[in-house]
């Protein structure tokens, strides 16, 4: 009994310490923010004026760094004039909690500001068609391909030195050309979260199926296992949580060319939303959305992480509570 | 009691034993029988060299044996004297250079359901429960499901696993998973079972009981075994003949019959014939060691535990 059971090496933790662990992980984060955020004397950098008092190009509701402001109260306090008067406050790219939090839920409730927004969930609801059909698609083609690259040599050599190339060329520089044979709405999109994903797709599939046991697949032959059967009752069963496990990884890349996706061809999406808020600096928007983006990423994960569980009852990790 | 007699390893050295030659009229006897039974696999100038990064390594030379219908050989050798490369030779799964394998009159090419194999380290299918893993073998062989459910489930009977048809791998212990390896190869019915170190990762105790359910199965059924292990009362206890290999390169050093009566008991672990051959193979596979210079198994230790200590010395 030797050593605390929080450093234990390799060993999980009590079942307590670990929910409480986890929520730690969102708790920490959450308080950090809440401090430089509530607590005046921490971080706060610049001063919101409440009353200009004699100075006159400041307007109430502006920000102004700590130095400027201080400077400004000194020179009117020399002149014997009014000085400014304000609290220390945060840049506006960082909005408090409970700002983020309203902004959270009126874009639910309350109509966009402007006729040309969108509203949050709309915007959403594009970039998640955008990324299904583009995930999907490439999955249609680059499972099948990567688990026969990573089973026959043949395949492997025909294909990978091409996908091991295209792999290095970044999704994004192929914008314009998605835009001039696809058009301008959704297409293009899809096809650069395609490019984006599928190239990987292969290499990862195919190693995957080549970390399978090669003894398993002796085993089966000597049962009398051929070709066909070989492939299907062996290999793929035999590499199937390793490839679930594959996709989720995968599909948090699809997320990241996203921000791309969105920005040729006609702007929309939830990418769209974030540089359109940014640019009339409704901060508390960008965060919202952002967040939204996370708790849908987390969502999904957690949900496919569930369904394993269910669909592949041989796992050890089933076990587990 | 048998795992007792393991670990007293060549320990009657005072006690007078017979020649391993010499038979019991009725051992001669039987063996005189197996003689005339017909030949199920003929190994014939086996040869197989692998090609390294260091350079070609010959795993196998000129290695001749006959095995005939329902013997029991063990095959037996210091490591890397290539036990597992002539198995997997005998399953179809690797190459040779020279030399042929008939099983039944007929070369073996390829793996193939007539040769079945369990290997040491159990390849139990882990995405299936123990019932379909012994089923695989059934439906390749293009039987329907419901007829390879019941036949599946008769071999599972065999081995004594009912409770656990709708089990999976993870959840048996080691022992377990051999006894469904094993009837996994056999539910295919091959001409003969090739076996790499079985037990190899097993336990002592569950060891000689897998080795007793082995011979069992073995006494029953239509089966001829090739059995690789390294340990010699294993061996000795199992084998009908052994066939004797020493390293580099890996060549037959000698084909013994084993004059211990059939069926076994675990009596006879200390019956001196049994004791005479398990001697014999000993010498054979570690042989006296030529120069005491260059005994590699001596360790360089110096004293590290001072004179004054506590405890200075364990004896
Ligand atoms: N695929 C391979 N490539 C190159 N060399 C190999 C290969 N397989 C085996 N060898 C070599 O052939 C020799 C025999 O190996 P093998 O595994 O058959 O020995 P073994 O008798 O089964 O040993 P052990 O008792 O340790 O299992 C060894 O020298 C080994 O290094
Ligand atoms: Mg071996």
């Amino acid at each position: 009994m030797s050593g605390s059971p929080w450093f234990a090496v390799r060993a999980s933790l009590p079942p307590r310490a670990r929910r409480v662990t986890g929520m730690m992980s969102f708790v920490l984060p959450l308080l950090l923010w809440s401090l430089v955020s509530y607590v005046p004397w921490i971080w706060h950098p610049q001063v919101a004026i409440t009353d200009p008092g004699s100075v006159t190009y400041l307007r109430p509701g502006m920000q102004l760094e700590r130095a400027a402001f201080a400077a400004e109260v000194a020179r009117a306090q020399q002149q014997r004039r009014a000085p400014p008067v304000g609290y220390a406050a945060n840049p506006i790219y960082l909005p408090a909690p409970h700002e983020v939090a309203r902004a959270f839920y009126t874009a639910f409730t309350d109509p966009p500001q402007r006729r040309s927004e969108k509203w949050l969930h709309e915007s959403l609801w594009e970039s998640i068609q955008v990324i299904f059909w583009g995930f999907v698609l490439s999955s249609l083609i680059g499972v099948p391909l990567g688990i026969l690259a990573g089973t026959f040599d043949f395949v492997s050599r025909l294909f990978e030195p091409f996908v091991e190339f295209f792999r290095y060329l970044p999704a994004p520089a192929f914008g314009a050309l998605a835009v001039a044979i696809l058009g301008i709405y959704q297409a293009p999109k899809i096809a650069i979260i395609f490019i984006g994903t599928f190239f990987q797709q292969v290499l990862v599939v195919a190693n995957t199926t080549r970390k399978l046991d090669p003894t398993l697949l002796e085993a089966a032959q000597t049962l009398g296992a051929r070709n066909p059967a070989l492939l299907l009752r062996v290999v793929i069963p035999g590499i199937v949580t390793d490839l679930f496990r594959d996709m989720r990884v995968l599909l948090g890349w699809a997320w990241t060319y996203l921000i791309v996706a969105e920005l040729i061809g006609t702007s929309s999406g939830i990418t769209w939303f974030i540089t359109q808020q940014a640019r009339y600096k409704n901060f508390d928007n960008v965060y919202a959305a952002i967040m939204m983006i996370g708790i849908i990423g987390l969502a999904t994960d957690l949900l496919l992480a569930w369904l394993g569980r269910r669909i592949f009852p041989w796992q050890k990790t089933a076990a587990r509570g | 009691m048998n795992g007792e007699v393991r670990n007293c390893r060549g320990e009657a050295p005072a006690l007078e034993l017979p020649s391993y030659r010499d038979q019991s009229p009725a051992v001669r006897e039987r063996l005189a029988r197996l003689r005339r039974r017909p030949v199920l696999l003929e190994v014939e100038g086996l040869g197989k060299t692998f090609a390294t990064a260091q350079g070609p390594v010959t795993a196998l030379r000129d290695i001749n044996f006959k095995t005939r219908r329902r013997e029991f050989v063990c095959v037996i050798g210091p490591s890397g004297c290539g036990k597992s490369t002539l198995i997997r030779i005998l399953a179809g799964l690797e190459s040779h250079d020279s030399g042929r394998v008939l099983l039944d009159g007929k070369a073996v090419a390829g793996p193939g359901p007539d040769r079945g194999m369990v290997f040491q380290g159990y390849t139990l299918f882990p995405w299936l429960t123990v019932k379909k893993n012994v089923m695989f073998g059934l439906e390749m062989a293009g039987r329907g499901r419901l007829a390879a459910e019941e036949e599946a489930m008769q071999w599972i009977d065999l081995v004594g696993l009912n409770k656990f048809a709708r089990c999976y791998p993870h959840q048996l212990s080691g022992g377990m998973k051999q006894r469904v390896a094993i009837a996994r190869a056999l539910a295919n019915q091959p001409r003969i079972l090739l076996m790499d170190e079985p037990f190899g990762a097993l336990d002592a105790q569950t060891r000689a009981r897998m080795q007793a359910y082995l011979m069992e199965i073995w006494a029953n059924i239509d089966i001829t075994i090739v059995f690789i292990t390294h340990d010699l009362d294993e061996a000795v206890f199992l084998a009908d003949r052994i066939l004797v290999l020493k390293a580099h390169p890996g060549e037959v050093s000698e084909l013994i019959e084993v004059p211990v009566a059939q069926p076994r008991r675990p009596e006879q672990l200390l019956a001196p014939e049994f004791l005479a051959t398990r001697r014999h193979i000993e010498k054979l596979i570690h042989p006296p060691a030529a120069e005491p210079g260059l005994n590699e198994d001596q360790l360089n230790m110096v004293r590290m535990v001072s004179v004054k200590d506590e405890v200075g010395s364990v004896f």
